[in-house]
């Protein structure tokens, strides 16, 4: 568009030309062009800008979840099937980095075999290619990203907030996970896990995606220094040792009885037993 | 007397004053059978009293409040929490009071044996028949010790008033309430109003600490004295009848043995008390009715009725504005009621059914009642699917099963269970019974290959010892219950017909295919039939020697 009359001021240029037939058109490319250029200008610019190792990772985890991850949750994470109309693996656009890092580091994805629920075991993947699934995720839509190590250090965590963990643990966490962390059983074939031998990021994790049964504890439910408490609570728990002697796995009063009866009645009766077989031979010494 | 000359002077002194000498003449010879199965209801005996002392020991620090404080104790992981009263006392008898936790360690360990011994002690009981009459008023005040001493330890789960404790109280409050009318105000009464409020453990430990253990101490009191008024009853042997005890006197053979028994029970209670930990309330954290804890389970010998309301289904109705929970009415108040009083009436359903009026001194081996052994059978698979059910969330977690498959195996196996268990048990006794009956007419196989000059082939065989064969012929042919004429000389049709009928056919399944111990007739025609067919050596007789003591019944 080129000025006719110079000497006119913009604002009066553009007042007396309001009416132009073809000012709506003039209006909608001034408007693409603007939101084009802010486009460029923000959201590639930032990922060209940010550099291009971010990009190189993103491609690194676009191919291992490829090879590792798309039989079950579909080449580009939408989700897929098991070819019997059953989901195979859930999409994952929008789980975040987070999820990713908290389903790979605890070795639960990729999972040996679908069932009620994937196991914890040892993780497949080295640190490093983690972070590229985990950005490779992250990249596709926005979601929690991996907390950091401020977040969930309860290296200097003071025994009021260990005991404030304690109470927050007992009114979110018990119900399901036991009240020593050692888990327990949910319907169907589902539980809760043992807590114990969790790392804090992972837990930190666990409560921020809410991982197959667990419910979601979003920083706007449970605020982040909750969380922190939380795991303060039960690294405490962990490196706590029995004062009592053996713990009997802290499973509670199932256990107990198990061993009340086993060691207990069973060492009595193995002494009756004795006793009642020792009378006789060592009273027919005596009378000899 | 002229036996007091002899007495040092102390026991003099106190003969002439108590007169002991004439009840201990009488008591410390008393005579009493040895066999081990003799010494479980000792086991509950010596608990009770480790129960007592360890008790007391917790009453010098234990406050029954329900006040609100602040812990400002050494555990640092509840440091500053609000709490009951009972419970930051309970957490100072742990972590500040010297010995407090083997002390409360000694107490829960000897919770669990003193109920665990009575329960073994009453499966003896059963089993062997010891029951029949004269005893049968005997085996109701062990039921009631029973039933008292699971209440007891039931108040004293309560006490601590922690997360566990107070899950436990809560799910009591719910099988109260669902009891049709009564519900509610049963539940205001023990509770002072709703629930949790700040009474119970106030209430609970009046009652934990002085009423039940007073009326166990009496139960106690009358049950010895029953055993020492009735005489022990004894397992058939050579020179055992029921007219008289073969044992050891009280003094000193059972003094010993029973005293020393009593440290051996001290002592691996408190070994457990020391090395087992047991119920760590610091974990459970205080009573909050908005949390709750997986795993909540009650002590184990509540875990058949935990069992029983978690195995049933979710039903209940509603009409005319009431809700009736049946999923809590018929497995919380109606089936263990049941079955308890079942058990409890067992002795007087026996002896009508058998209508046997005799006394019995002389026990029963299980294999010789195959009826009765298949109903304790069936008996104890019942309570164990219940008591399965109770633990079924760790079931599922620890052998990698669903929870809803283990709960839907419980649902058929607590019927089908009992009915397999009974007919395996029967089946397995009357076999062992056929094997006696065989060595008992055939004697034993020696192995041993005879060949006789004609060059025929036989195995020797060698009668049992005449010790082996009385005791297994030593008890009673089984006979069934006569149902009587139709009608007496005058034609009249006798009363009460249908019953009578109903009594002989059970009379008739009662003692159906159990092998009656052989007439002399029939030992003397196998053994002849047997001299006839081979040769039979009769091997020295076992040298066992005999030095017990009889005394008779009077």
């Amino acid at each position: 568009m080129s000025e006719k009359r110079p000497s006119l001021s913009p604002a009066r240029f553009l007042s007396a030309r309001r009416r132009h037939r073809s000012a709506g058109l003039v209006v909608l490319l001034f408007g693409l062009l603007a939101v084009g250029s802010a486009y460029a200008a923000f959201a590639p610019d930032n990922a060209v800008a940010d550099n291009s190792a971010q990009s190189q990772q993103i491609e690194e985890g676009k191919k291992l979840f490829a090879v590792g991850c798309s039989s079950c949750h579909g080449l580009n994470a939408e989700g897929g099937g098991n070819g019997e109309g059953k989901m195979a693996g859930p999409s994952l656009i929008g789980v975040g980095a987070a999820a990713v890092d908290f389903q790979v580091g605890t070795g639960r994805m990729p999972a040996m075999q679908p069932g009620a629920q994937i196991p914890r075991k040892a993780p497949a993947y080295s640190e490093e290619e983690i972070e590229a699934l985990a950005a490779y995720v992250a990249s596709l839509a926005p979601g929690p990203s991996v907390p950091g190590s401020e977040s969930y250090d309860v290296s200097k965590a003071t025994d009021e907030q260990v005991t404030r963990g304690g109470e927050l643990f007992r009114t979110n966490c018990t119900a399901c996970h036991n009240f020593a962390g050692r888990g327990g059983a949910l319907p169907n074939g589902k539980y809760a896990p043992s807590l114990m031998g969790v790392s804090e990021k992972h837990i930190y994790e666990a409560m921020l995606t809410g991982p197959q049964q667990m419910p979601v504890f979003s920083d706007q439910v449970m605020q982040p220094e909750d969380k922190r408490d939380i795991i303060a609570y039960l690294k405490a728990l962990e490196t706590q040792k029995d004062p009592g002697g053996f713990g009997l796995g802290r499973l509670g009063p199932v256990s107990e009885g198990l061993w009340g009866w086993f060691v207990g009645i069973g060492l009595l009766v193995a002494v009756a037993v004795w006793i009642g077989a020792k009378g006789v031979k060592a009273k027919g010494a005596k009378a000899e | 007397m002229s036996t007091n000359t002899e007495f040092p002077g102390p026991v003099k002194w106190v003969d002439d004053r108590l007169g002991i000498a004439k009840i201990g003449k009488k008591n410390l010879r008393k005579v009493f059978p040895d066999h081990w199965s003799f010494m479980l209801g000792e086991i509950a005996l010596y608990s009770f009293i480790i129960l007592i002392l360890t008790g007391t020991f917790l009453t010098f620090w234990f406050k029954p409040s329900m006040a609100e404080v602040e812990y400002q104790g050494s555990y640092s992981l509840l440091k500053g929490l609000h709490m009951s009263e009972a419970y930051a006392s309970t957490l100072d008898i742990t972590f500040d009071v010297r010995g407090g936790l083997l002390m409360r360690q000694i107490h829960h360990w000897a919770a669990v044996l003193f109920i665990a011994a009575m329960m073994v002690h009453l499966l003896r009981m059963f089993f062997t028949g010891a029951f029949r009459k004269p005893r049968e008023l005997n085996w109701l005040i062990g039921f009631g010790m029973l039933f008292l001493g699971i209440i007891e330890g039931f108040l004293g789960y309560g006490l601590p008033d922690d997360l566990l404790s107070g899950t436990g109280l809560r799910i009591t409050n719910g099988m109260i309430q669902a009891s049709p009318v009564v519900g509610t105000y049963m539940n205001f009464f023990i509770f002072g109003g709703e629930f949790p409020g700040d009474d119970f453990v106030a209430r609970f430990f009046i009652v934990h600490v002085l009423l039940i253990p007073g009326i166990i101490l009496a139960l106690v009191t009358a049950h010895l004295f029953l055993v020492v008024y009735h005489k022990h009853t004894q397992y058939a042997g050579p020179g055992r009848t029921q007219k008289n005890v073969v044992g050891y006197p009280l003094f000193p053979v059972y003094t010993a043995k029973a005293g020393g028994f009593f440290f051996v029970v001290f002592g691996i209670t408190a070994l457990m008390g020391a090395l087992m930990q047991i119920n760590p309330v610091w974990l459970y954290g205080p009573y909050n009715p908005a949390e709750v804890t997986a795993g909540a389970q009650p002590d184990w010998y509540m875990g058949w009725l935990e069992g029983s309301v978690r195995i049933f289904p979710g039903f209940e109705s509603h009409f005319w504005g009431i809700t009736l929970s049946w999923n809590l009415i018929i497995p919380a108040l109606i089936v263990p009621p049941a079955f308890v009083t079942l058990v409890a009436l067992y002795p007087f359903i026996e002896g009508w059914i058998t209508g046997d009026k005799r006394e019995h001194h002389l026990l029963d081996r299980p294999r010789d009642v195959p009826t009765r052994t298949g109903i304790g059978v069936a008996f104890i698979t019942f309570y164990a699917m219940l008591w399965i059910g109770g633990g079924n969330d760790l079931i599922a977690t620890h052998f990698n099963l669903s929870l809803n498959h283990v709960t839907w195996f419980l649902r058929f196996a607590v019927i089908l269970g009992p009915i397999l268990g009974f007919w395996i048990a029967r089946r397995w006794a009357i076999s062992l019974q056929r094997a006696d009956q065989e060595r008992l007419l055939h004697g034993l196989e020696t192995g041993v290959i005879m060949r006789s000059p004609e060059g025929k082939y036989t195995e020797k065989h060698q009668p049992i010892s005449t010790y082996e064969a009385y005791s297994i012929t030593a008890r009673d042919r089984l006979v069934p219950h006569e149902i009587g004429p139709e009608t007496d000389e005058n034609g009249v049709r006798a009363p009460r017909r249908a019953l009578h009928k109903a009594r002989a056919a059970l009379s008739r399944f009662y003692y159906a295919d159990a092998v009656q111990k052989p007439t002399t007739q029939e030992i003397e025609e196998a053994h002849e039939h047997a001299h006839d067919a081979d040769e039979i050596h009769e091997l020295t007789e076992d040298t066992e020697t005999y030095r017990e003591v009889t005394s008779d019944r009077s």
